[in-house]
């Protein structure tokens, strides 16, 4: 019985986007399920829903999942979204999990104290230009194929497609360098089902607001 | 697939291919991992190769400019350690070397759900481990205020969680019936929080028959014993030998 994909989080990016971003691409609806209290949060622990009391929580295919990781593996298994045999998919791995490594210092950033914001922008800026997107902007060159990976779309795309976007709102012009992943970047989001996951109105959350930090501490940390 | 021709830039750092690079790779045809002397982000890799009855080779890193040659060099997709060269390619990030050896040696369930699993159990142990690894990197009043933490959360959060999936699934592994990624790794996170606190599993019997069963099992067995690859406790002398080579404030 595959009732629609379940997602609880709180209504906004955090760890839960890469999620949404995966279910969209790969052309799944979801519902969400938003809590805005701490208490709500707590309620959710106290039900032993949540294997380690953390969320994301992604109710999928009959299964309870948490840990943002192993919910995007299956989803990219499940929908053909994670190469064709072990030396893709470990391609695919390996050009994930630098995406995460600079997501999570993205997501970060909004909680630094107001003294040090300048200087983290400036790291992640760094990362990003000097690290992660030189090494992108080779595989494609390198390879000359529309896709990261071998030749056809996958969960790669969809999760180095995101960063770009998220680097792009810290410094518009993080691009400017890397022709390639310019090109790269107008036709990933082309395609059907990103294009409407861009769209005004989809379930895609807008970057967290300066103001709204502290409600959100508040909400995981008490 | 790629033929054996013209293997040009980020795939030939992956995959290999130019003089230079096959003279840097294992000329056994074991996997070869380059890394610090000591624990880190490798030692879940070892530990994996080592259940999976995987014999390998060991780079140390030393100095800044040994790490400096192999970026230069070409070697590192992102700048980045470990480094781990097995079937041809040049892998770096830890999970996804762990994933690709647990696939490659059936260590990694049978189907979807099983693998789903798998996943959610290693990221478990993965964020247990992960401040653990950390702790000595950190500022001495940090170190102090920390470590309590972490074991408040192993005793709370994480191995009530492994307790209860044992009771449940009522096997001897945590999935399926047979050994997985998943029982190697917390095997190797009991073993290190007990370094910390030897007591703490003193409240969850199936942990501690769990330890024993996997820690019998040969190819692991072999691995604790002393002289294996497996690494000590990082010490002072390790954490500035790698705070030197990667100049990380």
């Amino acid at each position: 019985m595959s009732g629609k994909v379940k997602l609880h989080y709180f209504n906004g990016r955090g760890r839960m986007e890469t999620i949404r971003w995966l279910l969209a691409g790969a052309g799944v609806e979801f519902e969400e399920y938003f809590f805005e209290t701490r208490e709500e949060l707590i309620k959710l622990q106290q039900s032993g829903v949540l294997l380690f009391q953390q969320v994301p929580l992604v109710e999928i295919d009959g299964m309870k999942m948490v840990q943002t990781r192993a919910i995007l593996n299956y989803i990219a298994a499940k929908h053909n979204l994670y190469g064709k045999d072990l030396k893709e998919r470990v391609l695919i791995d390996m050009y994930v999990e630098a995406t995460m490594d600079l997501n999570d210092l993205i997501m970060r950033h909004p909680m630094q104290p107001p003294e040090g914001r300048e200087k983290n922008l400036a790291l992640i800026v760094d990362k990003a230009t000097n690290r992660y997107f030189p090494a992108y902007e080779k595989v494609l060159k390198d390879h000359g194929q529309d896709y990261l990976v071998g030749n056809q779309f996958s969960r790669a795309d969809v999760q180095v497609l995101e960063t770009i976007l998220m680097m792009e709102e810290m410094k518009p012009d993080i691009l400017a360098k890397f022709p390639l992943l310019q090109g790269f970047k107008a036709r990933i989001s082309n395609i059907p089902t990103i294009k409407k996951f861009l769209q005004p109105g989809s379930q895609r959350k807008s970057k967290i607001e300066e103001k709204m930090v502290p409600q959100v501490m508040k909400i995981f940390y008490g | 697939m790629l033929q054996g021709t013209h293997t040009p830039g980020v795939l030939r750092k992956v995959f290999g291919g130019t003089h230079r690079n096959l003279k840097r790779g294992s000329m056994s045809g074991k996997p070869k991992l380059t890394y610090f002397n000591g624990r880190g982000r490798m030692e879940s890799i070892r530990w994996l190769l080592a259940a999976a009855g995987v014999e390998f080779e060991e780079d140390f890193l030393e100095t800044r400019e040994q790490y400096l040659k192999l970026i230069q060099d070409g070697h590192l997709l992102f700048d980045q350690v470990p480094l781990v060269e097995i079937d041809g390619m040049k892998m770096v990030q830890t999970k996804a070397i762990l994933s690709y050896i647990a696939g490659k040696h059936n260590l990694y369930g049978k189907g979807l759900k099983e693998r789903a699993f798998i996943d959610t159990y290693v990221e478990g142990t993965t964020d247990l481990m992960q401040m653990i690894l950390t702790l000595p990197f950190s500022p001495p009043e940090a170190k102090k205020k920390n470590l309590p933490l972490i074991i408040e959360k192993a005793k709370n959060r994480y191995f009530p969680a492994y307790e209860k999936a044992l009771k449940q699934h009522g096997q001897g592994f945590l999935v399926g019936n047979q050994l997985s990624w998943a029982d190697v790794h917390l095997l190797e996170a009991i073993l290190m929080v007990e370094e910390k606190e030897p007591t703490v599993l003193s409240e969850f019997p199936l942990l501690q028959g769990f330890k024993t069963r996997i820690s019998n099992m040969p190819t692991i067995k072999k691995f604790l014993q002393p002289g294996s690859q497996r690494k000590p406790q990082p010490d002072d002398k390790y954490v500035a030998t790698v705070m030197k080579i990667l100049k990380e404030g």
